[in-house]
């Protein structure tokens, strides 16, 4: 039963080191019996010489080169045996050509990390300045890969019942209040699961845990002179290592294990993982950028280079993957697959997606491979896949994105109309109507799942800010405020920033309320921002991408400080979830549907059937009418008034001696103790959101 | 770098103290000494207090040890473990596997009926 493979002895020996030929796939580094095998695509190079470091160590312990016989196509493969896989850190160094009006930039001077490492050293502690004199800054290391995790397994939540919960794993719980044995980490993360849990989400999107450099931001904050980092880390190094930084066990080397551990626990609370992913671009910047792995393995096949041999630039960060091209499909593909099988993870967000549907020159393809790959893949085949549908070089597609009847998308439109339409803008309500029920305009022949509706994201101002601020405040991030988006469509209720005034913070606790009600009871699947539900300040930062301190970090403390806020976030995603109209996974046809004498969705004003639409209006009630999971019948109504005069509204009449029952009065700071409706009339207050169950019960 | 393993036994409980640092290198041989115990005793108590640190592959194998114990019925008790074990332990989640005992003494004394 468990005989030795006849190929698991070496076949020649290069400086003392016994070799034979390696599996070509699967790429990268893998344990085998006696020894470690090492594959590693390049097209062009003309040799390729593994490097084999003791770790930690600043000078490699052995060059080895790959024998010619150990190259099958574009593909170097080599067997290395009595390897301590533990104690190993390896690279490449690829030589070939130098000539990069071709596209050719090898040098084998440098050494290169494997696209395919499936973990990383050379950052394993948070903030531990890098000695910058090391030839090799991002190591290769070999992943001991088996874990256990029972019967786990993604959890397969359908996408209309999720509630996304957007977060960064360290900011999570940095902060000195969170009170967790590892700040910051993964397993600080684990700890807060029954947190997220009372919230009642159920899906948690961590924005980019692939591995990243926190130091290649070489900007200073002018105010404090402190260094400044990439701390939100949209810019990858390694596709396939999680972030060793965010480990509490980096530094041993643990963070697969740690990070498997926060899936594994965060499943057994039924909350689902989306990972943020950044395919668009890598961290190797234009030609002035360093070269770490792809440019000098394969330049012309990993990126798009315009027909001089530069960088397209799709991206904004000077490179755009080339990932149309088929080995980058391939390669993208693998680490999709990767990170399921491997990591259990449910889903995806890909960042400036809008570039994963252009061809090798730039332009957009009508049917791109890669997103009809990922699509259809065995794999991915249940696993949420959600883009952000643009990119920096002006291709937007919400609404439209290629999406093989599985993509969805984050919908910027919905944050926009929902934010001017909070503030008191004119000329919303019509859209606003269409964004609340799953943007049908958009998406008719999608349904409302492909609807990602968020109000406010890491990207941009946070909840609190967004009603404490008219203009953005990002000083702090060295670039003359000149960073970060201009357009927030935000309003201080009449006081820029942190004041005392009483009036003012009621009025935003109120906005934020109302934000959250609209976004609770839209159709579509809604995320929110962590700490939103806290009211977080970034102190109308904007685009805290640099700012790893207070400004990023969820301040524990509110939770009690703002338990009312909290409170109502909580009550309203449970609300959600006990009336599936809410989340309906079709549009709704403004028709009798379900069988209940009322339509499954209607319009009302300040009297009932008679919604305003005028350009002027700023109150729009819509009723959603159903069955609840037991087969009842359900109503609710959700009157939303940005008006800053409160209303007397006339209530629809329901059948069969169906009461309103108020469930939340945003105007009534006692938050949502239900209470029946005397009569058919209710007033709404000024600026606020009302929503009403209707039941015989 | 090989670990010391030292074993003794008493009314169905067999400890096994264990000194030195368990990686890659030393932990074949301690699952070695280690595995064929797991699977003839009710009770295994593995002092780690001469155990300075346990790396990735060294948690492997007490987990491998965990599993076979688990198919003979039998129970593995970790005592000893410094802090930096445990907190390694508890952050990648190996910890959920073991019952965890302050001290060896303590441990043999509670199990005995």
């Amino acid at each position: 039963m468990t005989a030795e493979r006849i190929d698991s002895f070496p076949t020649r020996q290069i400086d003392g080191y016994r070799v034979s030929h390696g599996r070509p796939f699967p790429y990268g580094a893998h344990v085998v019996p006696g020894g470690v095998t090492f594959s590693v695509f390049s097209d062009r190079a003309t040799s390729m010489t593994l490097v084999l470091f003791e770790r930690g160590a600043d000078k490699p312990m052995e060059e080895l080169r790959f024998p010619p016989e150990y190259r099958i196509g574009s593909v170097f493969a080599m067997t290395v045996f009595g390897l301590d896989p533990e104690n190993l850190e390896y690279g490449f160094r690829a030589d070939g050509p130098y000539d990069p009006a071709k596209g050719d930039r090898f040098d084998a001077a440098g050494i290169l990390t494997d696209p395919h490492a499936r973990l990383l050293s050379g950052r394993d502690t948070w903030g531990v300045p890098p000695d910058w004199s090391n030839p090799y800054q991002y190591r290769a290391v070999i992943a001991l890969e088996d874990f256990d995790w029972e019967d786990d397994a993604p959890l397969g939540t359908p996408t209309e019942e999720l509630v996304i919960y957007e977060t960064h794993v360290r900011g999570f719980t940095r902060h000195p209040s969170s009170g967790v044995s590892a700040p910051g980490t993964y397993a600080g993360l684990r700890e807060k699961i029954p947190y997220l849990r009372e919230l009642g989400v159920n899906c948690v999107e961590l924005m980019p845990i692939f591995e990243f450099d926190e130091f290649d931001n070489s900007r200073v904050n002018p105010g404090t002179g402190e260094r400044l980092y990439n701390y939100w880390g949209y810019n990858t190094i390694g596709f396939l290592a999680p972030k060793a930084g965010y480990a509490a066990t980096g530094r041993y080397g643990m963070q697969a294990d740690e990070f498997k551990a926060l899936v594994k626990d965060l499943h057994k609370a039924g909350i689902e993982v989306i990972l943020d992913v950044v395919f668009n671009h890598t961290a190797e910047g234009n030609e002035q950028g360093p070269t770490i792995s792809f440019k000098g393995l394969d330049n012309a096949t990993y990126y798009m280079l315009t027909p001089e041999g530069y960088y397209y630039n799709f991206s904004g960060t000077g490179n755009t993957v080339n990932c149309n091209h088929p080995v980058v499909r391939d390669f993208v593909l693998a680490c999709l697959r990767y990170w399921v099988s491997e990591y259990h993870v449910d889903g995806f967000r890909f960042d400036l997606a809008a570039i994963l549907d252009r061809g090798p020159d730039g332009s957009p393809l009508p049917n791109p491979p890669l997103l009809e790959q990922l699509a259809y893949d065995p794999i991915l085949r249940h696993s949420k896949l959600i883009a952000e549908a643009w990119d920096a070089g002006g291709l937007y597609q919400v609404g439209h994105f290629p999406n093989y009847g599985r993509w969805a998308e984050w919908n910027g439109k919905y944050r926009d109309v929902v934010r001017r339409f909070v503030k008191g803008d004119e000329g919303t309500v019509g859209e606003l109507a269409a964004r609340i029920v799953g943007s049908p305009d958009l998406y008719g022949g999608r349904g409302p799942t492909a609807s990602v509706n968020f109000i406010t994201a890491h990207d941009g101002f946070t909840l609190n800010d967004l009603v404490s601020y008219n203009d953005k405040r990002n000083d702090a991030n060295g670039e003359g405020n000149a960073d970060g988006a201009n357009d927030n469509n935000s309003w201080n209720c009449g006081a820029e920033g942190p004041t005392d005034d009483p009036e003012v913070n009621a009025l935003r606790t109120r906005q934020m309320k109302n934000a959250l009600a609209i976004l609770l009871t839209s159709q579509g699947v809604p995320m929110l921002l962590a700490g939103d539900e806290v009211g977080r300040t970034q102190l109308g930062n904007n685009n805290t991408y640099c700012q790893d301190n207070e400004l990023s970090w969820f301040d524990w403390d509110l939770v009690t400080a703002n338990a009312e806020l909290l409170r109502f976030a909580q009550s309203m995603i449970a609300f959600r979830r006990d009336h599936p109209i809410l989340r309906e996974a079709r549009h709704p046809l403004g028709v009798d549907s379900a069988g209940v004498g009322l339509p499954d969705v209607s319009w009302h004003g300040v009297r009932p059937w008679e919604p305003d639409w005028s350009p002027g209006s700023r109150l729009l009630a819509v009723m959603r009418c159903g069955r609840d999971a037991s087969g009842g019948r359900d109503h609710v109504y959700v009157a939303m008034n940005s008006h800053w005069e409160g209303h007397d509204l006339e209530l629809p009449e329901l059948s069969g001696g169906a009461v309103w029952r108020v469930f939340a009065d945003t105007a009534d700071p006692g938050g949502t103790a239900e209470r029946r409706v005397g009569g058919r009339r209710h007033h709404i207050g000024p600026r606020s959101v009302v929503i009403l169950t209707g039941s015989t019960a | 770098m090989s670990v010391n393993v030292t074993t003794r036994s008493a009314d169905g409980i067999t400890l096994v103290r264990l000194d030195g640092e368990i990686t890659s290198n030393s932990a074949p041989g301690v699952q070695d000494r280690i595995l064929p115990l797991a699977g003839d005793t009710g009770r295994l108590l593995i002092d780690f207090t001469g155990v300075p640190y346990v790396s990735s592959a060294g948690l492997r194998m007490l987990l491998l040890l965990y599993r076979r114990a688990q198919a003979a019925d039998a129970k593995i008790v970790l005592v000893g473990l410094s802090e930096e074990v445990r907190f390694v332990m508890s952050a990648t989640g190996f910890l959920d596997f073991f019952e965890i005992g302050d001290d060896a003494e303590t441990a043999m004394g509670g199990v005995r009926p």
